[in-house]
């Protein structure tokens, strides 16, 4: 759609000054806060000193990308950040549809906006509060799961916290038990959206209501699917960092199940003070996923022109 | 009309046998969304005692108000994050709203000559980012704006996607030929802005603002990087700082049974106190979302509707 700007020679006259103008305080925020540290991807290249400046400290090729790429973490933070994605997409996308075809079928208008108005709360809590309602249950000496098999008998002191075997799934639930809802209510739009003609052809032609779930409200909403599938691909190299930083609590025994790029960047730069690597996975981060939206927008531009980004 | 609606709306309803079945598949959703929550606020309520003897549960021996009473005797770093917080929601979303709505106003000017550049400038910066090690550089090194307010209010005043959103709602929902006619009438773009636009322009405003004012009410993640003054610490860091030195005692067994863990573990708030904390600071926003619920709607519909 952006392409699409008449390509009339546009000749400047006076009021323009007052659009620009205008248009300042974000040209200024967008060139200091968004193109500098673009340019400052060079500490990738270099062994940074904070107290010299990216100006004075010295140049040391691709040593980070080496250091980077030597030990098996890179692969180990892309190979999580990836798998978790697709899991997460398909995995919410089919509760969402469900959910989203399930509340627009029912009687009670009341009943099916209380629904939504439910699954939409989480969207609302923090990371910080996710984090600690999981802990309410995980926690070693009160939490819920510990304390139940406590009173069947079974005298649980399990740390969750180290445990990798629950993780993937449980950060797959948690996730979904916060996103969930805002997905519903958007498919749900989409259907509500559907103009009633179809419905009414249907029921002249004498269809059931599954037939009309099957032959109208389904094509409509596969083709809003399969674009929001596509598009969410174009983020697939960028990990939640509130999901996952918070709610495994940054528990070190589990971060071969847990950690992705963007908490293995941010314990680069914290805790091992290393500018220069975690600079490094940063722009390793950044081209990939660059090349990935263009991939994913040519896809798009293929199959609808008009859902392209660009 | 409405005899339309109605028929229309029960074409697609199904019979009731299946009805009962989705409402209990519904339903069952629902209290998978809400039991979580109904934990924290129960614990909130139970007493120490039940809590060290039975741990988390959602029906404790005791009920008591304790967690709430000492929030508000001793709760001073509470208050001080609770303001500090609100401050900068506020003014973040004021200075935001007031920079972004001014450039989705000029990229929507299609016969601006830089408006095609301007666009693509917003624009790229949603496909390729520094990333957060040279912000943090800039921010802490050159800027020097961490350990202050304006690390709150400067690196999050334009979001891109958000500028977007902003410019489309303009685009459909004002006509073109009323720009033109107010600038027939000799009306300047300034006033054409805050007199035609504005007005004309509340829902996409509030849908954005309303976006706005959460994100940053939930921001815990520039407390954690910038922040070391505790008079600055927002409430969303405050609960993970909370939450982070419990898990640290609780993760190094070792000094817990030191008298240095043990004067640690003394100074810790109780269980209690904890969730009623966690409760004070998501009620606000529970509460109010229902009532706002429309906008939020709107945005994610338009939202999905790209640039």
């Amino acid at each position: 759609m952006l392409m699409n700007q008449m390509k009339v020679r546009k000749k400047w006259r006076r009021e323009h000054n007052t659009l620009l103008a205008m248009a300042a305080p974000t040209i200024v925020y967008l060139l200091l806060f968004c193109y500098i540290p673009m340019v400052g991807l060079v500490m990738a290249f270099q062994n940074l000193d904070i107290s010299k400046g990216i100006f004075n400290s010295p140049f040391v090729g691709l040593r980070n990308f080496e250091f980077l790429f030597s030990s098996s973490d890179a692969y180990i933070i892309t190979r999580n950040t990836v798998l978790y994605n697709l899991v997460f997409i398909v995995f919410n996308m089919s509760v969402s549809v469900s959910a989203a075809l399930l509340l627009s079928s029912m009687r009670s208008a009341l009943f099916a906006k209380t629904m939504q108005t439910i699954y939409m709360m989480p969207y609302f809590l923090s990371w910080a509060v996710v984090a600690i309602v999981v802990n309410a249950f995980l926690d070693r000496d009160n939490g819920l799961v510990n304390a139940m098999m406590e009173s069947l008998g079974r005298k649980s002191t399990t740390n969750w916290y180290h445990q990798m075997r629950i993780w993937p799934p449980l950060l797959v639930l948690v996730n979904a038990w916060k996103g969930v809802g805002y997905q519903t209510v958007l498919y749900l739009a989409v259907i509500t959206g559907i103009s009633t003609d179809y419905y009414e052809a249907a029921v002249l032609d004498g269809a059931s209501k599954w037939q009309q779930a099957r032959y109208i409200t389904i094509p409509h909403l596969r083709f809003i699917v399969g674009i929001s599938i596509i598009l969410s691909m174009a983020h697939i190299f960028r990990g939640d960092f509130g999901l996952f930083y918070n709610v495994p609590m940054n528990s070190g025994r589990i971060f071969p199940v847990t950690d992705v790029i963007d908490t293995y960047i941010y314990r680069a730069l914290t805790y091992l003070s290393n500018v220069g690597m975690s600079t490094a996975a940063g722009l390793y981060q950044s081209v990939v996923g660059f090349f990935m939206v263009l991939i994913v927008n040519w896809i798009v531009t293929r199959l609808d022109p008009d859902s392209a980004m660009f | 009309m409405k005899a339309t609606k109605t028929s229309a709306t029960r074409l697609n309803v199904i019979s009731s046998g299946w009805n009962l079945v989705f409402v209990i598949l519904l339903a069952f959703v629902a209290l998978f969304i809400l039991v979580p929550m109904l934990l924290i606020f129960v614990v909130s309520f139970s007493s120490e005692l039940s809590i060290a003897n039975r741990g988390y549960s959602f029906w404790p021996e005791a009920w008591t108000l304790d967690g709430y009473k000492y929030l508000f005797k001793t709760g001073d770093q509470l208050a001080n994050s609770y303001l500090i917080t609100s401050f900068y929601t506020v003014t973040g979303t004021l200075m935001s709203m007031t920079v972004m709505t001014m450039f989705s106003y000029v990229i929507a000017q299609r016969n601006f000559p830089l408006c095609r550049a301007l666009t693509w400038m917003l624009f790229f910066t949603m496909l390729f980012s520094g990333g957060l090690v040279p912000s943090y550089i800039l921010n802490v090194r050159y800027l020097r704006i961490n350990d202050t307010v304006w690390i709150f209010l400067l690196p999050s005043l334009v979001n891109a996607f958000y500028t977007i959103i902003l410019r489309t709602f303009i685009q459909t929902t004002i006509p073109e030929t009323l720009f033109e006619a107010a600038r027939i009438d000799g009306a300047g773009h300034f006033r054409v802005f805050t007199s035609i636009v504005l007005p004309l322009f509340k829902t996409g405003i509030a849908t954005v603002g309303l976006f706005n004012v959460v994100t940053r009410w939930n921001d815990w993640f520039i407390g954690m990087l910038y922040i070391r003054n505790p008079k600055l610490i927002p409430l969303q860091t405050m609960l993970t700082k909370i939450q982070d030195s419990i898990e640290f005692i609780k993760q190094n067994a070792s000094i817990a049974g030191t008298p240095d863990g043990i004067a640690l573990l003394r100074t810790l708030p109780d269980e209690n106190l904890r969730m009623a904390c966690t409760i004070v600071v998501i009620l606000p926003i529970l509460m109010a979302y229902p009532f706002f619920q429309r906008f939020f709607v709107r945005g994610l519909t338009v939202g999905s509707i790209k640039g």
